[in-house]
């Protein structure tokens, strides 16, 4: 296989009798930032699912650091050193904020440890001060923090983010976006999916489009400004 | 009533309580974690039991037939979930109560065929056969303070597990987002694996604990089945906490109505569930 680090190819994913994913080539190589993009319901979500594991996808491959991993359990793909940020909120809300950090951690890959509960603490001053609390007493900026925080936790070399700022307040959500960018200067690969398509183009490498479980377009930020009309027909914006 | 007697209910009552809520810790474990509801946590207090009784004349020590048969209920349970149990996790209710109500006719079938259907006597280990005088008429037995004990102590372990070690934070955090747990790379498959274990094991402790105070006798599952899941329906499904409140409760409700309502004390632990449910449908601790 070629060097990326998170490989799709032909993928099909089926609920039941409805055909979601039609055949979806998708890569990220190491370090890259790769933007997902989509109206609702295209698919993005249920993408990266069959990607992690938790969708078993009917026909088509995934591929981590060019080893099969398609019907592996997600447990075992997360531990090659894929962290998953999930749509609405991952943290389990019965564990205090320093519960849900340690019991993620884990060295890297390679042994890397880079990331630890002091750095992630550093990294999110407010939920230093809540490490007490329960993860169910936090708002929903600082849950996604926690959700964030307890990814790097496992010291990933990519970051699956699957609406990271969803449903939060404009400044929480340019704080998620300054952290986004910050993760992304460690070398951390991220793929980002998230309905703000300004922001996701200004720091990403390359963006793919997906429209009723197909890719229409991939290319970098500024090819995908110049062309306004794809924005306009794939995304209604 | 005097101060002694009502000291001795008392015992009794914290005795039977402890006891109990060792065999519904288990149950409420594995319901609340896995959402199995397992017909046949009875039968590994029967099993636990009979590992005494079998287990004790063949070493000739109580002690040892504890330290075999803890042993082997483990890995009873690690066996059954492994084949049985993990096959039944996403399926419906109704299959897992036929799945669980066949391991008991299995069970009991199997311990009439090795062990017939006699009622058994368990002695009391030397150490621990005294009796600790109150009055001139009144005394203690050492055995049901030793077993109040042990309980606790296997409380204290449980509570420690649950909430200051790692697998204890899987076990919890595996109870309210299981596909979170496994993308963080931390295998569910295994955690669910111990916790079965580990509810199988604390049933036969406490069924092992029991006989020598008790008796064994075919049906011994059945009927502490039947009581811990009033334990765990009233201590609210899947809370362990509430599950050693209402044990408590259960066993202070069933021994003094015992001694004040003698006519109606069967009824009363069911009268106790019905009012507790109709303040708190939910059972005494819900869960976050
Ligand atoms: N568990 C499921 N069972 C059945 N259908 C599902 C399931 N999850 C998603 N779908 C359907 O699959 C399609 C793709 O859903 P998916 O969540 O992947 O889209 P998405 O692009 O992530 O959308 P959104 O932007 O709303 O998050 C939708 O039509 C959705 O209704
Ligand atoms: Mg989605």
């Amino acid at each position: 296989m070629t060097g990326a680090l998170l490989e799709a190819r032909e993928l099909q994913t089926y609920y039941g009798a409805s055909h979601v994913l039609r055949g979806v080539d998708f890569r990220v190589a190491r370090g890259e930032t790769v933007g997902l993009m989509g109206r609702n319901g295209m698919g993005k979500t249920t993408l990266l699912k069959s990607m992690l594991g938790l969708v078993k996808p009917r026909y088509g491959g995934v591929w981590v650091r060019g080893e099969l991993v398609t019907g592996v359990e997600p447990w075992r793909i997360a531990r090659r050193g894929i962290a998953y940020v999930p749509e609405g909120r991952g943290i389990f809300p019965n564990l205090s904020v320093r519960e849900n950090l340690t019991m993620a951690a884990r060295p890297g890959v390679e042994g890397r440890c880079d990331w630890t509960c002091q750095r992630v603490l550093e990294t999110f001053p407010r939920l230093a001060q809540r490490l007490r609390h329960g993860g169910w007493q936090l708002s929903g900026g600082e849950q996604q923090m926690l959700t964030i925080g307890r990814a790097l936790m496992t010291n990933p070399d990519l970051l699956i983010l699957d609406e990271a700022t969803e449903g939060l307040a404009p400044h929480v959500a340019r704080e998620i976006w300054r952290i986004i960018r910050e993760i992304r200067a460690h070398g951390i690969a991220t793929l980002i999916v998230d309905k703000n398509h300004a922001a996701v183009t200004a720091i990403s490498d390359r963006n793919v489009i997906l429209v009723k479980g197909q890719v229409v377009f991939e290319g970098d930020g500024p090819t995908l400004r110049a062309r306004p009309e794809i924005l306009l027909q794939h995304l209604g914006v | 009533m005097d101060f002694y007697s009502l000291l001795i209910q008392l015992l009794n009552a914290v005795q039977y309580g402890l006891l109990l809520f060792l065999v519904a810790s288990g149950l409420t474990l594995i319901f609340g974690i896995m959402g199995i509801i397992n017909l046949a946590h009875g039968s590994f207090y029967m099993i636990g039991a009979y590992l005494a009784f079998s287990l004790a004349s063949l070493t000739g020590s109580l002690l040892w037939a504890v330290l075999l048969g803890t042993v082997l209920a483990v890995a009873l349970g690690l066996f059954l979930e492994w084949a049985l149990f993990s096959r039944f996790y996403r399926r419906e209710h109704l299959e897992q109560v036929l799945l669980t109500y066949g391991l008991i006719l299995v069970f009991e079938e199997l311990r009439s065929l090795i062990l017939g259907n006699d009622v058994h006597g368990v002695a009391v280990p030397a150490a621990l056969s005294a009796s600790i005088p109150l009055t001139d008429t009144l005394s203690y037995p050492v055995y049901r303070l030793f077993m109040s004990g042990v309980c606790l102590v296997l409380a204290g372990g449980l509570y420690l597990l649950i909430q200051r070690t790692r697998v204890g934070m899987m076990i919890r955090a595996g109870s309210s987002n299981r596909e979170m747990v496994q993308s963080l790379g931390l295998n569910i498959n295994l955690v669910y694996r111990l916790v079965f274990a580990l509810g199988v094991a604390l049933a036969a402790l406490a069924g092992m604990i029991a006989a020598p105070a008790s008796s064994v006798y075919p049906g011994m599952g059945t009927q502490v089945l039947i009581i811990c899941f009033v334990v765990v329906v009233i201590g609210g499904i899947g809370s362990v906490w509430g599950a050693l409140l209402a044990a408590l409760l259960i066993g202070l409700v069933d021994t003094f109505g015992k001694v004040f309502l003698p006519s109606i004390s069967g009824l009363l632990v069911y009268l106790l569930m019905a009012v507790i449910l109709l303040w708190r449908p939910e059972g005494l601790v819900k869960r976050t």
